[in-house]
């Protein structure tokens, strides 16, 4: 099998285990191409990308960018905070006003859970999903899962546990539906009050004690509060989730064994990770960066392979 | 894709590679500036071989040698009904200023070569570049590319299709010729 069995990347949930596989067997060629002397290949020298950014973001913006500049696609760039959103437009016609000028394929980032979905609904080009509001980032979960495989070559039965604001965290969503594809086992640690009630349907164990989880775990993916889309309080303080959920260098030390860590970025250094860890030999946060360029060429291109240049 | 005609084996085989190594020795004497590099996939076992008795009758201990992989620099990129995999490449030197040689098992279009000419270039600037083909399909060219050595001309039309198995592989070394494949490569 040389082929996705779908044509957007609406989140980890649209796509198979044998598609996980393919993208992280041709990352595997790409990460070969962006450690050579001249990081580029010509593929998608014929292809046009628009990133849509309608929400903040620096790693996974520049991550798509170089992707698509290192396999020569054209890009061009969209940040809602200048563009006509603010005028009134919607998202449906801001789109097809870019897609009138040519555009093959969509990345888009919205803070509504749903929008790409929405999109590949009515129109035609590829469309990547950067993170639709708490729903998925599944470029992120691949990239993860790609970061861990380079560790342990084989995820089935291997123990993950994802910490923090699971609540409102795409990243744990499709985390969660990409690890569990894979056949790992995965635990949610954090706050009772950041963990969803029914999480349990998705296969995954809670935990609330920060050392057994850690204790059980071979992989410790951390995440960060996300005050910005809480409009209650779920915490008494930040302080008080810090000691109760934060992982520091002394906590990692009374361990009898070694655990990864992995952040998906931005870290709030001393809140979930001090930063002793965050920048210690287990930590592979740089690591996960680098992987992001590969996984989402690998995907950029697996999807662009899926549109003929006779059918458009 | 039973009734394959045997146009190479055995002896003859042999002597043909035989014969492709003292030319390129011929050429490039102690290998001290050349290397050899292997297009993926099937040119790869041509290129082990040839490595392989190019160390053996010069007696030299190391020939460069790597592998390439031309997928992301094909032409035929979102216009093939099943899309290539991608397979491994592994270059761990420079190519710049050196002799580089070239080796596929069949010439075909000529394509490959193309797109390997141009992922060699990430590699460096080679001084010269050569090309060893084991079966040239000369009347079947879409580009102006010929080979530098070559094992045997084929005349074939293009619904031909031309395939070398190798001993390492499919246990006997032999050139194998099919007059009608509707997938000629």
């Amino acid at each position: 099998m040389s082929e996705l069995s779908t044509k957007h990347l609406l989140g980890i949930k649209h796509i198979t285990k044998d598609d996980i596989n393919l993208i992280f067997e041709t990352a595997d060629k790409f990460k070969e191409v962006i450690n050579r002397p001249i990081k580029k290949v010509p593929s998608l020298r014929d292809v046009t990308v628009a990133n849509l950014f309608f929400e903040n973001s620096t790693r996974t913006r520049i991550s798509f960018e170089l992707a698509e500049k290192r396999l020569s696609a054209d890009t061009v760039n969209f940040s809602a905070s200048s563009s006509s959103v603010k005028k009134g437009e919607t998202l449906l016609d801001t789109v097809n006003n870019i897609l009138s000028m040519k555009v093959d394929m969509i990345v888009i980032r919205h803070p509504a859970p749903g929008a790409p979905l929405y999109l590949s609904r009515h129109i035609d080009a590829n469309i990547i999903n950067a993170g639709d509001g708490t729903h998925e980032h599944p470029t992120q979960a691949l990239l993860d899962a790609f970061s861990i495989r380079e560790k342990y070559e084989n995820l089935e039965g291997r123990k993950i546990c994802i910490f923090g604001d699971i609540q409102h965290s795409r990243v744990a969503l499709s985390n969660i539906l990409c690890l569990t594809k894979l056949g790992a086992e995965v635990t949610v640690c954090g706050p009772p009050t950041l963990i969803p009630k029914y999480i349990g349907s998705l296969g995954v164990r809670v935990e609330y004690d920060v050392k057994k989880a850690l204790n059980w775990c071979d992989v410790a993916n951390v995440l960060r509060i996300q005050l910005e889309r809480q409009d209650i309080k779920y915490i008494p303080s930040i302080r008080e989730y810090t000691n109760y959920f934060g992982i520091n260098k002394a906590l990692l030390d009374s361990l009898d064994k070694e655990v990864l860590i992995m952040h998906p970025g931005p870290i709030n250094r001393g809140v979930e990770l001090s930063s002793d860890v965050a920048d210690s030999d287990h930590s592979i946060i740089l690591n996960q960066v680098e992987n992001g360029v590969a996984i989402r060429m690998a995907i950029l291109y697996l999807l662009a392979s899926k549109n003929k240049v006779s059918s458009i | 894709m039973e009734n394959g005609r045997v146009i190479l084996s055995g002896k003859r085989f042999l002597l043909t590679i035989d014969r492709l190594c003292h030319q390129i020795i011929e050429n490039h004497g102690a290998f001290s500036n050349s290397c050899i590099i292997g297009v993926q996939p099937r040119g790869v076992r041509f290129a082990d071989r040839i490595h392989k008795r190019l160390i053996e009758i010069t007696g030299s201990d190391k020939i460069d040698f790597g592998v390439l992989d031309v997928t992301f620099y094909r032409d035929d990129f979102r216009r093939r009904d099943t899309p290539l995999s991608a397979q491994k490449t592994e270059i761990n030197f420079l190519v710049e200023d050196r002799n580089v040689l070239l080796i596929d098992d069949v010439l075909y279009s000529g394509r490959t070569i193309r797109a390997a000419l141009d992922a060699l270039q990430h590699y460096g600037r080679p001084q010269k570049v050569e090309l060893v083909t084991l079966v040239d399909r000369r009347f079947n060219r879409h580009l102006p590319i010929q080979a530098d050595y070559l094992g045997i001309s084929v005349d074939a039309v293009d619904e031909a299709l031309v395939k070398v198995e190798w001993k390492e592989y499919e246990e006997v070394d032999r050139i194998l010729f099919f007059p009608k494949s509707k997938s000629s490569q």
